[in-house]
């Protein structure tokens, strides 16, 4: 059993805006369902599953409940801000078990007009969870977690500022082709280590932006996605996983994509060597340098070479990488980036990126996401996407 | 002992509860399964390695080494978080005090110092700094 080709992405959309101070939250879940149904061709009569994750105000069942949707699939999985990733690995599944044929996910929110200090300010999302009285009083929020796995990174591999910079100028080469992008211009390295520290070693410029906005992706059977219009993009394979303290064993250095990256790739049957776009969640310029590692596209404290000197920019790198501008630039909405990351491969997979970035003749493309926090719990999911000929 | 955070307070629950009136007596206790002999944190009534209950309280020296750390700058006082690895094996989230941020290093040897939190009847939560 294996989902490679049981599905496919028929519909995708992203929300364009990235503060919307006059919009609801649930309002952004419905504009971005509807606008995902229409880049389909299909309607919402056709949606029979519906998938969506922590960001959902009420959850599940306020969500069908302001859509008016009856579905016959349901899935609330959340393992933070990759969770979309992994639904469409759900969604594929359910569609080869024939429990649903077209699954709506969605993913909005909006965080900025909520003027939430996401990153900085450490946050309780359940009072009975093992873990808050092991973590809440010591500080650590999104930004210092992530640092923390910078500071060792650097310690054992030799990785510099510098290096990590050369993800955010990447970022930036490729939002300044996006009309839509919080952050449009282009940034040196030199001005990446001269922000100010967030928290050592990570700069004001290693962190993503904070946006409001959202978007949703349909995935269908592939009969079905064969009757449409669109390019058809075919789920390949897929990996899912999380990371944790394992009982005061944590490795700081690595990230649960060791074990969704072998995975996916062995289901789809390619490797790192095949994918000519990836989307990396890249909350944190760490975070992006440890996916690549992990992944296989480069060796365990490798990353800094490999993503130096314009390595991850579109036509001039060796794998372009976030070409929508990433959570880096573009968009972080709802602070969960696994939305987007799906919507810029399908973009790439479909020949429908800006110009200036797309990826000729992208055939195959990789989506992976980290979600939550790595210096305690961290979700991982891998996809592989190809275009069908 | 304190830094100069405003400590949030602890919520002690049953399984936790002995950690806690230890640490009022400024004892640092770990966890060790009696099965497989490892030490663990943060402290389960079930081993979190080989799922047994036969898990037990001990003293733990309250020396480590600082395996990785940041500075927090966001919040009106620096913060220093950090994860110690005990010298009996476990890796523990924390924070560093009375240190300067620039004087913090990797390897670098710590020892346990309870910290009041903002609630003055509740139980002090452990910390680290340089021995």
């Amino acid at each position: 059993m294996t989902i490679r080709h049981a599905a496919c992405i028929v519909g995708a959309f992203e929300h364009p805006t990235r503060h919307a101070p006059d919009k609801s939250h649930a309002q952004l879940h419905a504009e971005v369902a509807a606008g995902a149904i229409a880049d389909a061709g299909l309607s919402r009569d056709d949606i029979d599953g519906y998938f969506c994750s922590g960001d959902a105000p009420g959850g599940l069942q306020s969500m069908l409940n302001y859509l008016n949707l009856t579905v016959r699939h349901v899935d609330a999985t959340d393992i933070g801000g990759v969770s979309p990733v992994v639904q469409v690995a759900h969604a594929a599944a359910a569609i080869a078990l024939g429990r649903c044929s077209v699954a709506l996910i969605t993913l909005a929110g909006r965080p900025r007009a909520d003027r939430i200090r996401t990153g900085t300010e450490p946050r309780i999302r359940h009072a009975a969870a093992p873990d808050v009285q092991w973590e809440y009083p010591y500080a650590i929020p999104t930004a210092a977690s992530y640092a923390l796995a910078a500071r060792r990174h650097m310690h054992e591999f030799g990785t510099t500022s510098e290096q990590l910079a050369w993800i955010k100028v990447a970022a930036s080469h490729h939002a300044q082709h996006n009309q839509h992008a919080v952050l449009r211009d282009l940034v040196t390295v030199e001005d990446v280590v001269n922000s100010p520290l967030v928290a050592d070693p990570l700069h004001r410029l290693d962190c993503c932006v904070i946006s409001d906005g959202g978007g949703a992706v349909v995935v269908a059977r592939p009969d079905i996605a064969r009757s449409l219009a669109r390019p058809v993009v075919r789920v390949l394979g897929a990996g899912e996983s999380t990371g944790h303290q394992h009982g005061g064993r944590i490795d700081l250095t690595r990230t649960a994509a060791v074990r969704t990256g072998p995975v996916a790739f062995a289901e789809a049957g390619v490797t790192p060597a095949d994918i000519r776009y990836a989307s990396l969640y890249d909350s944190f310029t760490i975070t992006v340098l440890l996916q690549l590692e992990d992944l296989g596209f480069c060796g365990k404290g490798k990353g800094g070479a490999f993503v130096s000197d314009g390595a991850l920019i579109s036509g001039v790198g060796r794998l372009a990488v976030n070409t929508d501008g990433g959570g880096l630039c573009n968009n972080h909405p709802a602070n969960r980036g696994g939305i987007t990351k799906i919507i810029e491969a399908v973009r790439q997979l479909r020949g429908e990126a800006h110009p200036a970035v797309q990826v000729p003749d992208c055939a195959l493309a990789l989506v992976h996401g980290t979600g939550g926090q790595l210096a305690t719990r961290h979700g991982a999911g891998t996809l592989i996407l190809e275009r069908a000929a | 002992m304190t830094n100069d955070r405003a400590i949030p307070p602890v919520r002690p629950d049953p399984e936790s509860l002995p950690f806690w009136e230890a640490a009022r007596e400024g004892r640092f206790l770990i966890r060790r399964c009696r099965a497989c002999a490892q030490a663990h944190w943060f402290p389960r009534s079930l081993c979190p390695f080989c799922w047994t209950a036969d898990t037990t309280w001990e003293q733990a020296s309250g020396h480590g080494t600082v395996y990785s750390w940041t500075v927090l700058r966001a919040g009106a006082v620096p913060n220093i978080v950090a994860f110690v690895e005990l010298d009996e094996g476990p890796r523990m989230l924390t924070d560093l005090v009375d240190v300067d941020p620039d004087a913090v290093a990797i390897g670098q040897l710590v020892e346990i110092v309870f910290c009041r939190t903002s609630d003055p009847d509740g139980p002090p939560v452990p910390m680290f700094r340089p021995r």
